[in-house]
């Protein structure tokens, strides 16, 4: 097979998948738009074009960047606290039994609650401007902890063994065994906990209503049924969490090839 | 002079070692013989400190100051061979690493990876990994499993000339021949034939 047969390929597979779902979705918005004679399919869903403009639209103000800017600021900083909470509790779970006995009950039950239990108790105790950043770490916590937990308790023995007979000190285990055994547990837990925290964060945006916050427009556009908006505000969402996805996953691997 | 006294050592119900006792002498190359899995392991691990013997003394050494090379290799797939060694030389040693690659003979692949090297290379690096360990007391459970002959005397003549005594486990009767003394055993539970 020659390169150029291989690279047309791979740009067909790449442009397959977006290219079927967006005529799929064309075709639905035209149904609807058949069904309703013409009126109101822009309400319930409306043509890939007119997301598009709307897009486009919005993109062209100062607003949205910020807007933007500020909630990606808000799920990373939720991230960011939630990863940290979760190595430390991982790492606490890990060395104390009585810690995890302690400890693993609770984690679990905030695993298994409903997030919008939790948006609206944390809007009790925290400024609307937080709510997201707690709402986000508290999601990507228990990711965390039970993937890093995993990985602590999966660590080789015989390594482990190897590490006390040749006295490393406490310092080198981890840098030299515990880190490079647990990575790839804590590279599944970051790349999930990503999408959480972007599902999690915008929906206490849109509880919260903090300003300039892309959940806030989310819920604007809904009221105002600006059907359209609520499409662009989606999208963005979804651009924002998979360029992030794509971003750290390559950060990842530039540092798994550093180490390994 | 290493004494083991009394040693008592049994997995569930299955004793490995019955109030074993014996004398390494304080110089050369001691090689332990015998039958798989009559308990020479265990003896090298309760020197080491690794096993919790029910009853039984080691003196003559303290297991904080003895270096074991256990029997499988242990290496780390992400560190290269020379860090293999700088991880465990302490920094006024590290002038160490060139001629124990040497001795290794692994110059050639200092900075491979364990993936990369064949069996008898990934077992030559544990060794040299396991002298790099400043220790009053070698322990070297089957330390030539896949390496060549010509490579196993060249270090053997290495281990006879260190001031350090060594211990090697081996059923090899090439190795055996060159130590400076070799004792055989039977068991379960270990016994000196």
């Amino acid at each position: 097979m020659t390169t150029s047969t291989i690279s047309h390929n791979r740009l067909v597979r790449a442009l397959l998948p977006p290219a079927f779902w967006l005529g799929a979705w064309q075709l639905g918005a035209m149904a609807i738009d058949a069904a309703l004679g013409g009126h109101g399919n822009e309400l319930l869903l409306p043509y890939p074009a007119s997301v598009a403009a709307a897009f486009v639209s919005l993109a062209g103000t100062k607003e949205f960047w910020l807007t933007a800017l500020l909630s990606l600021a808000r799920i990373l900083a939720g991230m960011t606290l939630g990863t940290l909470l979760g190595l430390a509790l991982a790492t606490l779970t890990s060395a104390f039994p009585l810690a995890d006995a302690v400890l693993s009950p609770a984690i679990r039950v905030v695993r298994a609650a409903p997030v919008v239990s939790f948006i609206l108790l944390v809007l009790l105790w925290v400024h609307r401007g937080w709510v997201p950043v707690v709402i986000s770490a508290m999601m990507v916590l228990p990711v965390v902890w039970a993937n890093l937990s995993r990985g602590i308790q999966e660590t080789d023995p015989k390594l482990l063994e190897l590490a006390r007979a040749y006295r490393f000190s406490t310092g080198r285990t981890i840098r030299l065994i515990y880190a490079p055994c647990v990575r790839p547990y804590f590279l599944t837990a970051l790349s999930t906990a990503m999408g959480l925290a972007w599902k999690s964060g915008i929906a206490a945006e849109v509880l919260c209503l903090p300003p300039l916050s892309v959940g806030r427009e989310i819920s604007n556009a809904r009221l105002y049924l600006l059907v359209p908006e609520l499409f662009a505000w989606t999208a963005l969402v979804v651009a924002l969490s998979l360029l992030l996805e794509r971003l750290i996953a390559r950060l990842l691997d530039r540092w798994k090839g550093g180490e390994a | 002079m290493i004494q083991i006294r009394d040693l008592t050592l049994s997995f569930g119900d299955k004793p490995v070692l019955d109030r074993f006792s014996l004398d390494i002498p304080e110089r050369g190359v001691t090689a332990l013989s015998g039958p798989s899995g009559c308990g020479k392991t265990t003896l090298l691990r309760c020197i080491a400190g690794l096993e919790s013997p029910q009853g039984g003394s080691v003196t003559g050494v303290s297991p904080a100051r003895t270096a074991i090379l256990f029997q499988e290799d242990r290496l780390l797939p992400w560190r290269t061979v020379e860090q293999h060694l700088t991880d465990v030389l302490p920094p006024q040693r590290r002038e160490m690493v060139a001629p124990l690659l040497r001795l290794a003979q692994l110059e050639g692949e200092r900075y491979a990876r364990p993936a990369s090297l064949s069996g008898g290379m990934g077992r030559r690096l544990a060794l040299a990994r396991c002298l790099a360990l400043d220790a009053d007391l070698y322990l070297l459970d089957e330390p030539f499993a896949g390496v060549d002959l010509s490579r196993a005397r060249t270090i053997m003549d290495y281990l006879r000339q260190l001031d350090t005594p060594v211990v090697i486990a081996s059923h090899e009767p090439e190795i055996l021949s060159l130590a400076h003394n070799i004792i055989f055993f039977q068991g379960p539970p270990l016994k000196v034939v």
